[in-house]
């Protein structure tokens, strides 16, 4: 035996799967100039067009240029390095043992005795203790959610079954523009805000206008008929007006097929007959689109003679009809 | 020990030993933080090797580009809905009312060099996460890995999904341009019918009506903050339960439950694997320079009045929009309540349903099957036909409703009706699921019944008696059927550093031994 003052000689040791003639190396590399060649040819490629991402860039060439040349170029490193390591590092197959995870019966009665008994000793007889802590951290919980969910935004309250409509509010195009009797031909269509959505600074709607208050007239005839029992003077002179917002999730219904006289929305294809109160003819939409009692005001712009009767857009559980 | 003696040894120690500079760090490192045991563990850690193993890379490098290209991003995207006039150098804008959010992507787009690489980089790297994942969930699933012990991990792996999902919802509504506008409308509805909360949910999520201009700032913070870091939080978890538990693998020669076969971290692996990274990231690349995503300047800013024709979510938000088109309009009302079962039922008790007896499988399973076992090989798809068939009538069911999700398009494509695409559509998600289900349980059955199957093909001679009778046989062996493949070996690592008895040249402890034949 050596003293144990002595300290041991370290000498290099070969690896034995560090050499390429090793037997856990794939075929290839009994071989390897070839692979070394070919990789070598790809990753002076890959050199090249990387080194073109760079000129691509520094020129302010077009973004495929770009992209191509960094593309081509990682594609070429990365399939190089695989290569590497497919054809000449080892490949085995190597082994190793699973250890199972779980331990011994003891150990896990251990943990289980010192959970249960010490929580018998400190905690079970400390009940008032307990109580009151869970209390302190059950009202700091109770709390802390308030700045977290109830300050993010205002209560709902009845917001959602009001828009800007009121009886006499004239109507007006996207340019803020008030309708005269003559603004549509028969079979013409537009989304109609209420005027007092319009943006003093811009001219043009607000979101709000935008998202609640679209409403679709149309011309139908330049008659005017009834689309429901109880609405018989809503449509003064053929002109007929819904809300925009689709009963099924609140797309705008954007699409008016003339011919069948039916309002399209794009999103979910509801469809809805605009000549009868549009019922739903097709689609996922529950509900008729709530229509506008139209007239005119003593300048001859169209207006609203009432607020819509109903809350617009997709249902809640709140609403009422 | 004397003191001098552990002095000496130190010493000796942090001196530069045969292994150079490399040794030397080693030593330093080892000091203070005992790097080499578990270092070397970590160098030998042995990955199996099998195609569908690097599904889950995938998903990994595509979280890296998304990490990479969302910082750049991140430095020019501005989350705020304010309203100004566009004088940018995408002059059919020009003199247009935007908010900044759209302005400033549509600045990414055109301003910024590479920036619309970047940006549709970002775009296809998350199309590519999120299917990546559910490809590689395909694969747990039906080679049942998710078994005992890997349960957790089948948890944490279905939730990454579920974040991920929402992650790239939110992340495609940023730039405020039309369809994502119209998108986030329909997300507001969808949070809106829930019953009890829903008006409540939205009111404090948007803060007040749709739109309102607090959303955007909101959804940034929850997109490039909250979720990322929660994802990061999971990723580990992951990965650290699969080096815990190490990897699963298909049976095979040498491979038993007790033990990993295949090859070592270092270097193979890690050449591979780094490889498939830079390969990764060249597809998003490619895509980014060559496949347009999101032309969002095409599209106009938000105007929650205007709408485009035709439009789809990102795929993975299909298979919901196709169950909300085939619904049926059952509104429930009375009492002085509404429930829009029309879009609560498809829009949230669907997808929390889907979710819920995916992450219950494996308990599930365990119930019925009442194995309790622990299991590191995987199953054969076709070894386990009820399982099997119920992943591929879930795949169909899901396939059904992302087709269904164009049925304007289809309908118009092979003029037909829009209602009988509709009604197709209502009962093939019922029909398709169960006949594709059946077809994989029986295609199951049959497969275990082939003889051989798994094995390379041979060709079979078919010989003609002189009688007229036809024999079959089987064609002879080619030379390369037969090849030499190894036994299966620890690494060889442990050296001798002890003082040689002998004086002489040191021996690896282990040196590669076992060869046998195969027959391919």
């Amino acid at each position: 035996m050596s003293d144990p003052d002595h300290q041991p000689s370290r000498t290099r040791v070969p690896m034995p799967i560090a050499a390429l003639s090793d037997p856990h190396m794939g075929d290839a590399a009994k071989h390897p100039a070839r692979v070394e060649k070919i990789i070598a040819v790809i990753f002076l490629l890959a050199v090249v067009f990387l080194a073109l991402f760079g000129a691509a860039y520094w020129q302010n060439w077009s973004p495929w240029e770009l992209g191509g040349a960094v593309g081509v170029g990682l594609f070429l490193l990365g399939f190089g390095l695989t290569a590497w390591g497919k054809y000449l590092m080892p490949q085995g197959p190597f082994v190793e043992e699973r250890h199972l995870l779980a331990s011994t019966t003891e150990e896990r009665d251990a943990m289980s005795a010192a959970l249960v008994e010490r929580s018998a000793v400190v905690v079970k007889r400390r009940k008032m203790l307990g109580g009151l802590f869970a209390l302190g951290a059950g009202i700091f919980g109770i709390v802390a959610a308030f700045p977290l969910i109830r300050s993010l935004g205002p209560l709902p309250g009845n917001s959602f079954e009001v828009t800007d409509w009121r009886d006499g509010t004239v109507l007006v195009d996207s340019n803020g523009r008030p309708i005269r009797k003559d603004a549509l031909v028969v079979g013409g269509v537009m989304t109609v805000y209420p005027r007092s959505t319009v943006n003093p600074v811009t001219g043009f709607i607000t979101d709000n206008g935008q998202a609640i208050d679209q409403t679709i007239l149309i011309r139908l005839s330049d008659q005017p008929f009834t689309t429901m029992p109880g609405r018989e003077s809503w449509t003064p002179d053929g002109y007929v007006a819904y809300s925009k917002l689709c009963t099924h999730l609140g797309c705008p219904v954007g699409l008016y097929e003339q011919e069948l006289e039916l309002l399209v929305c794009p999103c979910h294809q509801s469809m809805f007959n605009v000549r009868d109160g549009a019922v739903p003819q097709f689609g996922p939409a529950p509900r008729p689109l709530p229509q506008m009692q139209l007239g005119y005001n003593d300048q001859g712009y169209l207006i609203a003679l009432a607020p819509y009767d109903q809350a617009v857009g997709p249902g809640f559980w709140e609403r009422t009809t | 020990m004397s003191a001098t003696a552990a002095k000496t040894k130190r010493s000796t120690r942090a001196a530069m030993g045969p292994y150079g500079q490399v040794g030397k760090i080693v030593g330093e490192l080892d000091d203070r933080l005992g790097v080499a045991k578990g270092g070397r563990v970590f160098l030998d850690k042995i990955f199996p090797d099998h195609w569908s193993f690097m599904l889950g890379e995938i998903s990994l490098y595509s979280f890296v580009v998304l990490l990479a290209t969302g910082v750049f991003l991140s430095l020019f995207f501005v989350p705020s809905s304010a309203q100004s006039i566009y004088h940018g150098s995408y002059t059919p804008l020009d003199g247009q009312w935007v908010s900044d959010a759209y302005k400033s992507t549509v600045s990414i787009s055109f301003d910024v060099r590479g920036g619309l690489l970047v940006r549709q980089m970002h775009h296809w790297a998350a199309d590519i996460f999120t299917a990546s994942i559910v490809v590689h969930m395909g694969r747990i699933f039906l080679t049942g890995a998710f078994r005992k012990p890997r349960e957790l991990n089948w948890l944490i792996g279905i939730t990454m999904l579920i974040l991920a999902i929402f992650e790239g919802f939110i992340g495609y509504s940023l730039p405020d341009d039309l369809i994502s506008g119209t998108g986030l409308r329909i997300g507001y509805s969808i949070a809106e019918s829930i019953p009890f909360v829903g008006s409540y949910l939205v009111s404090f999520l948007w803060g007040g009506r749709f739109p309102g201009d607090i959303i955007i700032p909101r959804f940034y913070i929850i997109h490039v903050l909250i979720i990322p870091l929660v994802l990061i939080g999971l990723l580990s978890a992951h990965l650290g339960l699969l080096v815990r538990q190490k990897h699963t693998q298909f049976a095979g020669e040498g491979r038993t439950e007790d033990n990993v076969v295949g090859s070592p971290m270092f270097p193979t692996f890690m050449a591979k694997t780094t490889g498939f990274l830079f390969m990764v990231t060249a597809a998003t690349a490619l895509l980014g320079a060559f496949a347009q995503i999101n032309p969002i300047w095409q599209f106009g800013s938000y105007n929650a009045s205007k709408i485009s024709y035709a439009v789809q979510p990102d795929w993975y938000m299909g298979w919901l929009d196709g169950a909300l088109r085939i619904m049926p309009s059952w509104e429930l009302t009375g009492l002085g309540h509404t429930v829009p079962l029309e879009v609560f039922l498809p829009a949230v008790v669907f997808p929390g349903l889907i979710f819920t007896i995916a992450m219950l499988w494996p308990a599930l399973e365990r119930r019925v099957t009442g194995d309790d076992e622990l299991h590191n090989l995987l199953d054969r798809p076709r070894d386990r036909p009820k399982r099997t068939a119920a992943g591929v009538a879930m795949f169909a069911l899901l396939f059904t409703l992302f087709a269904a999700s164009s049925t304007d398009v289809l309908a118009n494509f092979f003029h037909v009706s829009l209602n009988a695409v509709l009604w197709f559509f209502r009962i093939s998600v019922f029909v398709i699921p169960v006949i594709a289900g059946l077809v994989a349980y029986q295609l199951c059955r049959e497969m275990q019944g082939v003889h051989g199957i798994g094995k390379r093909k041979r060709a079979v001679i078919v010989e003609r008696s002189a009688e007229g009778e036809y024999r079959t046989v089987p064609s002879p062996p080619r030379p390369d059927d037969e090849r030499v493949e190894m036994e299966p070996e620890p690494v060889p690592v442990r050296i001798d550093i002890e003082p040689l008895s002998n004086g002489g040249t040191p021996e690896p402890v282990s040196s590669p031994t076992g060869v046998r034949q195969v027959t391919r």
